[in-house]
């Protein structure tokens, strides 16, 4: 269990976008953490060879096939935010809580920069200063997305 | 904390590809998506696929707020419902009254415009749809809803409720529609205001509406009505849309800040219309890019200008009729059934692009009745009373034969159509348009024909119909 935590991931990624779809009132939308980037961040550092970029691009295809959004675009942010985190995966596990949410906010505003960018370059931009909001409270959860996330695949 | 544990993981898995490797498939794969995506249509089965695969997804988020609605329906007393029982009768009779008048409404309607017949409703069929309770993308306006191509939705299909306009069907998968509102940021409509007619573009704020290209000068007020003008090629004519709550001029802006709100419960509403339009329909949709039109004709010359309408020459057929139109040259030399209708669509295109869809649309429409000529002849000299071509003598018979013989040639290339149009109008109004939908009166362009007249009139109403859509 603890070497194949792929069932783990496909079940932890699909409650996630459950998540990131769930409809709530406006500003519980703009303040909801982005759950999906944050389970491929998680996998990306706990467990870099079971395939935290795949999981990137995929669970970003799945969010550009809700959002409508064109096609690619999560799935090139979520794999290249997975790709620094899978790198630096060494560094980032050794760094007390604090210092991770940290990394994790600067992950989450290159992701967002990311979608930012290609909402852009696509003519589709969005300039709504309140999206930049979920790389806040993204930073915030990160302890408790941790503390939820362990629980399936945690050694003993 | 969290990962100093469960650092010696990494060991014991398999050596894959080097992450980088991985990610730059990756990316290269995913640029490729969005490439493919944006410039042109090849991946719009992906995407419908993709949609297909979200869909029980998205029903299975939206189950819990489905669930909860259920319960407050079932757990309603019987007063609550006796109640909305009472209010709904007073609602329908309230209706049912106001469409008493509708038809002769209708009938005298036609008779103004000199149809024989009153015009069928630009709705041809509608559907009704429900709201899927998803959240697609929190900063853009856009509601799921669970109809998709099985029910025979399309892409860019106008969507109503009952007060007014939502929005239109972006990306249709086969049980569902993600439909963009019409307060959408990147949503731009085309509108009137009602009580001046005045056209102008209605772009989504996000809250509400804005009419961002009116001059300070343009005569508009709090609480104007913005119907939909047809232009655009989506939305019908005359569809309400919203009004105008707040207008403000300021002397060094030289155009109006115009704010309107929506007229339809547009996050609110939980039931939509999905509705079907007649094509051959005056009201219908329109379009004015300009992406049909063919321009630079050499063929297509100014023609004299006649020194004077002569009335009297109309009622001879066979005979040159002069049709002189109000800043279009159009002079036919062709007897007058086709004279009249082309200047009845020559005077159309003069006018505005509306007008000349209307004009020369209606003729169109009317000339597949059994009195074709007749209708098609009344309609243009009712567009255009300065032609002095009443065309009376038009014989109506032939038109109806053509029509009835021409019936295997009804499905003929509109290409032929507009063939058979520049002769007999030579105008701008009905030769520079490319007629791309089969025209309704198209029977006429490669029928036998019985009569030069009959078969001309609708042929004339048939490429001016095509330059229409």
């Amino acid at each position: 269990m603890n070497r194949e935590p792929r069932l783990w991931m496909a079940f932890t990624a699909l409650v996630a976008l459950f998540l990131s779809v769930l409809p709530l009132p406006r500003w519980l939308e703009i303040v909801r953490p982005a759950f999906l980037v944050l389970t491929v961040l998680y996998f990306s550092i706990s467990a870099p060879r079971a395939g935290g970029i795949g999981l990137g691009f995929f669970a970003g295809l799945a969010l550009d096939a809700f959002q409508g959004a064109v096609l690619g675009q999560h799935a090139l942010a979520l794999s290249l935010v997975a790709y620094i985190m899978v790198r630096e995966h060494q560094k980032i596990r050794s760094k007390p809580a604090f210092q991770q949410s940290l990394i994790v906010f600067f992950a989450l505003i290159a992701y967002e920069f990311t979608v930012f960018a290609i909402d852009g370059w696509t003519g589709h931009p969005i300039t709504d200063p309140l999206r930049w909001v979920h790389t806040v409270t993204g930073a915030l959860a990160w302890p408790i997305a941790i503390a939820l996330l362990e629980r399936g695949h945690a050694p003993r | 904390m969290a990962f100093g544990v469960s650092a010696n993981r990494s060991s014991s898995s398999s050596r894959g590809p080097s992450p980088g490797f991985r990610f730059t498939l990756y990316a290269i794969f995913a640029v490729t998506l969005m490439y493919l995506d944006q410039r042109g249509q090849w991946l719009s089965e992906v995407r419908y696929a993709l949609q297909a695969a979200a869909y029980p997804v998205q029903l299975a988020v939206s189950s819990p707020s489905a669930a909860w609605r259920w319960l407050q329906e079932a757990s309603r007393t019987r007063e609550a419902l006796r109640a909305e029982n009472e209010r709904l009768r007073a609602r329908q009779r309230e209706l049912e009254l106001r469409t008493l008048r509708y038809q002769a409404l209708a009938r005298e309607n036609a008779e103004l415009r000199g149809l024989r017949d009153a015009l069928p409703p630009v709705a041809e069929k509608w559907l009704v749809a429900e709201v899927i309770n998803v959240a697609p993308n929190t900063f853009r306006h856009s509601v799921l809803i669970n109809r998709g191509t099985r029910n025979g939705v399309f892409k860019g299909q106008a969507v109503l409720d009952d007060q007014g306009l939502i929005g239109q069907t972006a990306h249709v998968g086969p049980w569902s529609a993600e439909v963009i509102l019409i307060t959408d940021q990147e949503h731009a409509l085309p509108v009137q205001i009602e009580r001046t007619g005045l056209r102008t573009i209605a772009v989504g704020t996000g809250e509400g509406l804005a009419l961002p290209y009116l001059p300070a000068n343009a005569d508009v007020q709090v609480g104007d009505l913005l119907i939909t003008s047809g232009l655009g090629g989506v939305f019908p004519h005359g569809y309400p849309v919203g009004r105008v709550s707040a207008v403000s001029r300021e002397s060094v802006q030289p155009l109006a800040q115009v704010r309107a709100a929506p007229l339809a419960r547009i996050d609110r509403a939980r039931e939509v219309m999905l509705v079907w339009f007649r094509e051959e329909h005056p009201a219908a949709p329109g379009s004015t890019t300009g992406a049909d039109l063919l321009t630079g004709d050499p063929k297509i010359q100014p023609q004299p200008a006649p020194a004077r309408p002569k009335p009297a020459e109309s009622a001879a057929p066979g005979d040159d009729a002069k049709a002189p139109a109000a800043s279009q040259v159009a002079s036919s030399r062709k007897p007058d059934g086709a004279a009249a209708s082309a200047a009845g669509s020559a005077t159309g295109a003069a006018r505005a692009p509306t007008a000349d869809s209307n004009g020369s649309a209606r003729a169109a429409l009317h000339s597949a009745n059994p009195s074709g000529a007749a209708s098609a002849a009344g309609a243009s000299g009712n567009a255009a009373p300065a032609t002095g071509a009443p065309a009376t003598g038009a014989p109506a018979t032939g038109a109806t034969s053509a029509r009835e013989t021409g019936t295997p040639a009804a499905s003929a290339p509109a290409a032929n159509a507009r063939e058979a149009g520049r002769p007999a109008g030579n105008a701008p109004g009905s030769g520079t348009r490319s007629a791309n939908t089969p025209a309704a009166g198209a029977p006429a362009a490669g029928s036998p024909a019985p009569n030069d007249a009959g078969t001309q009139a609708p042929a004339g109403a048939a490429s001016g119909q095509g330059g229409a859509r």
